[in-house]
């Protein structure tokens, strides 16, 4: 009994190191740090609330917040419909292991590439005399070329869709294989049709795979700053910038207040998030 | 080979003829120079614009030590100078970074009796003025910030004490870019950045200090409002000038920001933009893929900017005398012609003339017309013959100059309120 104690406390302590000095300590220093006070070039101990005060009394924060939650909310939609529509054709259409397999290795050969060269190759193709202009143009779709293709929202969540929906397949389609093709006969004999089966019986049993989706995109699109740095050609800003911009002009103290805030939110988030679906069950 | 020989016994020989006496004064242990010195390192980090690993190498060869290079964009530049002093030997930085960086005791003043060209080095640095009618501009002007007052001042001093915080190295003047095939008309003044002939297609660079100063030029030009300094803005200045950027960007007049030298050739080069804050390397890098970018002189002047070389202040020793021998081998010519063979300024001008053709200096110095193929320290041609200079010659230039980069008083306001323009 006494051996099993010992040993299992041994197995825990590596990770709980790792965790808390790669993890916890940082943070531990970010929020001290967000507490204290900057010059131009340096940083002094203090306790001051000046930081925080104000961050949360400028319109500007408010206004990137926002903006932050539009993307979050809007490549979140995105990515769901695409992750599950790609999980699921996997999943029930593709009849043997081996081609799953494959299939799925196909989903991720673009990742084998750095996402800020995934990212870029956008620009040439959708700027003004890019592909996409050209294309259009030459079938006479427009006139004169489109100008919100690139340096705009649009062109900011379509790389953030592009870049993490394969966050949304994996863990949709992980939940889906597991999901006991008996329940589905089942529904079809009882005389589900298609939809209800979808409705009824897959979805609520992907959800733990859904939520997993999810918290990778939220947290990747909440801290993100160089995809909207270069997608939105730095017209727009998202909170990561807002960090990245005080940490260039050396305000450690407002970066660290700014980067407390974002991490209560996207906490709050969260915990939220998992109240409705508990994950653990599936892990 | 003969050419790598015959630099070297020029730049022996002028310093020989340079002042030898000097020189010998000055070096002040010159029993180091042997094998020692090979094992000598020096860090030196700066902004990509002068850390080139040709200048490492050439340091190798001629005087013997090793040079680290590490380039870095210009707010990480001052970052790493205020707060890892001993992370390097050798800044290399431009005079509005020294005004933040200096006061932090980072770095050490240097002894102009040892720098044997200091004479030679052009009067924008010493005395602020290039020729003796010249009017200094606004801004971070570098005689401003260029002296201190002694070897451990942490102050700055208006007069040529003898104590240098950055020996000048690279300097010119900037003004907009332009893309004359799709403007198709002349672009004579600063405030066509935000006409709205432009609509969606200019762009101005995102780094705060550079940034408002290109401001404050657009501003003054639309006849908006006439600075009394536009390097050190009052709080009510910096939110008009910004309060007027901040309407053009809601009414879409920007296609995007740069912050890369890179960024702002690609968006030139593709079209996306047509006028915009640009650098002069940038414009030839635009112009050598065969688009046509013009550097645009306009009526009100240039900003303009230098760079120079300061040494850290744990620099001591054996070191130090290699640093100094450092310095004196970047004035003495190679690095200069190097350097204004890619469209910069050399801070002693003449020495580098021996290391440029006599058609190399007419095109690039004297804004005389190419006489042949006008190629950049990389073999690479940048002009064709009967090509001239934008804006002409140095003094033509360096003579318009209306104001310099700089750090203004209020300039953490200035960063926060440049941080709501990008979010607005």
């Amino acid at each position: 009994m006494r051996k099993t104690s010992i040993t299992g406390w041994l197995l825990a302590s590596p990770l709980s190191l790792i965790l808390l000095v790669f993890l916890a300590a940082p943070i531990a220093m970010i929020v001290v740090v967000s507490f204290w006070g900057a010059t131009e070039w340096a940083i002094y101990p203090a306790f001051e609330f000046e930081n925080y005060e104000f961050l949360l009394t400028s319109s500007v924060t408010y206004r990137v917040f926002l903006n932050t939650f539009k993307y979050v909310a809007i490549t979140w939609a995105c990515t769901l419909v695409i992750g599950f529509t790609v999980a699921y054709y996997l999943a029930f259409h593709i009849r043997t292991l081996t081609w799953q397999i494959v299939l799925f290795l196909l989903c991720t050969i673009p990742f084998l590439t750095s996402n800020i060269i995934r990212m870029i190759s956008w620009i040439p193709f959708l700027g003004r005399n890019g592909l996409a202009n050209s294309a259009l143009i030459s079938w006479g779709v427009i006139d004169e070329p489109v100008e919100w293709l690139l340096f705009s929202d649009f062109s900011v969540i379509l790389a953030f869709v592009h870049l993490y929906t394969l966050f949304m397949v994996v863990p949709i389609f992980n939940t889906m294989m597991r999901i006991d093709k008996s329940l589905i006969e089942a529904a079809a004999d009882a005389g589900a049709s298609g939809w209800q089966t979808l409705w009824q019986v897959i979805v609520p049993l992907t959800k733990p795979g859904i939520m997993i989706g999810t918290i990778f995109v939220l947290a990747l699109v909440m801290g993100d700053f160089i995809t909207v740095r270069f997608m939105s050609g730095s017209q727009s800003a998202n909170v990561g910038r807002m960090i990245q911009n005080d940490i260039a002009l050396l305000q450690y103290p407002s970066a660290s207040a700014t980067a407390v805030i974002l991490l209560v939110t996207v906490l709050l988030l969260i915990g939220t998030l998992l109240r409705f679906v508990d994950i653990r069950k599936e892990l | 080979m003969t050419t790598i020989s015959k630099i070297r016994y020029s730049r022996r020989s002028m310093l020989k003829a340079g002042g030898a006496a000097v020189a010998a004064a000055a070096l002040p242990a010159p029993m180091v120079w042997g094998q020692e010195t090979k094992n000598i390192t020096l860090r030196q980090f700066g902004t990509g614009v002068s850390n080139l690993n040709e200048v490492a190498t050439k340091v190798k060869e001629d005087l013997g030590f090793t040079l680290e290079m590490t380039a870095l964009d210009s707010d990480s530049v001052t970052q790493r100078a205020a707060t890892q002093p001993d992370s390097f030997d050798i800044a290399d930085i431009e005079y509005w970074i020294c005004k933040k960086v200096w006061p932090t005791g980072n770095l050490q003043a240097m002894d102009t009796s040892k720098i044997a060209n200091y004479d030679k080095i052009v009067g924008t640095f010493r005395s602020g003025k290039l020729t003796p009618e010249s009017v200094i501009a606004q801004g971070t002007a570098p005689h401003t910030v260029g002296f201190t007052s002694g070897q451990n001042g942490k102050d700055f001093v208006q007069e040529e004490s003898g104590w240098m915080t950055l020996i000048p190295t690279i300097y010119n003047a900037d003004t907009l870019g332009i893309r004359p095939d799709l403007i198709g008309r002349p672009i004579n003044n600063w405030s066509e950045l935000l006409n709205p002939e432009f609509k969606g297609k200019a762009s101005i660079l995102d780094i705060s200090s550079i940034g408002i100063m290109d401001m404050a030029m657009v501003v003054e030009s639309m006849g908006e409002y006439k600075y009394p300094d536009k390097g050190n803005m009052t709080k009510e200045e910096i939110d008009l000038t910004l309060g007027i950027f901040t309407e053009a960007k809601k009414a879409g007049q920007f296609r995007a920001f740069w912050k890369s030298f890179d960024e702002s050739v690609n968006l030139m080069a593709s079209g996306e933009v047509v006028i915009q804050s640009m650098w002069s390397p940038a414009i030839t890098a635009v112009r050598s893929q065969g688009i046509p970018c013009v550097y645009q002189p306009l009526e009100e002047g240039y900003r303009s900017w230098g760079g120079g070389i300061g040494l850290s202040a744990s620099l001591s020793g054996m070191e130090l005398d290699a640093a100094y021998e450092y310095i004196n081998w970047y004035l003495s010519g190679w690095v200069g012609g190097f350097l204004m063979r890619q469209g910069y300024y050399s801070a002693v001008p003449e020495t580098s003339k021996n290391f440029m053709s006599e058609d190399e200096w007419g095109f690039w110095f004297e804004g005389k017309p190419a006489q042949g193929d006008i190629t950049n320290p990389f073999g690479k041609v940048m002009e064709k013959a009967g090509a001239v200079r934008d804006g002409g010659s140095f003094y033509d230039r360096m003579g318009a100059v209306a104001c310099w980069n700089a750090v203004m008083d209020e300039n953490q306001y200035m960063v926060r309120k440049w941080n709501e323009f990008i979010a607005a």
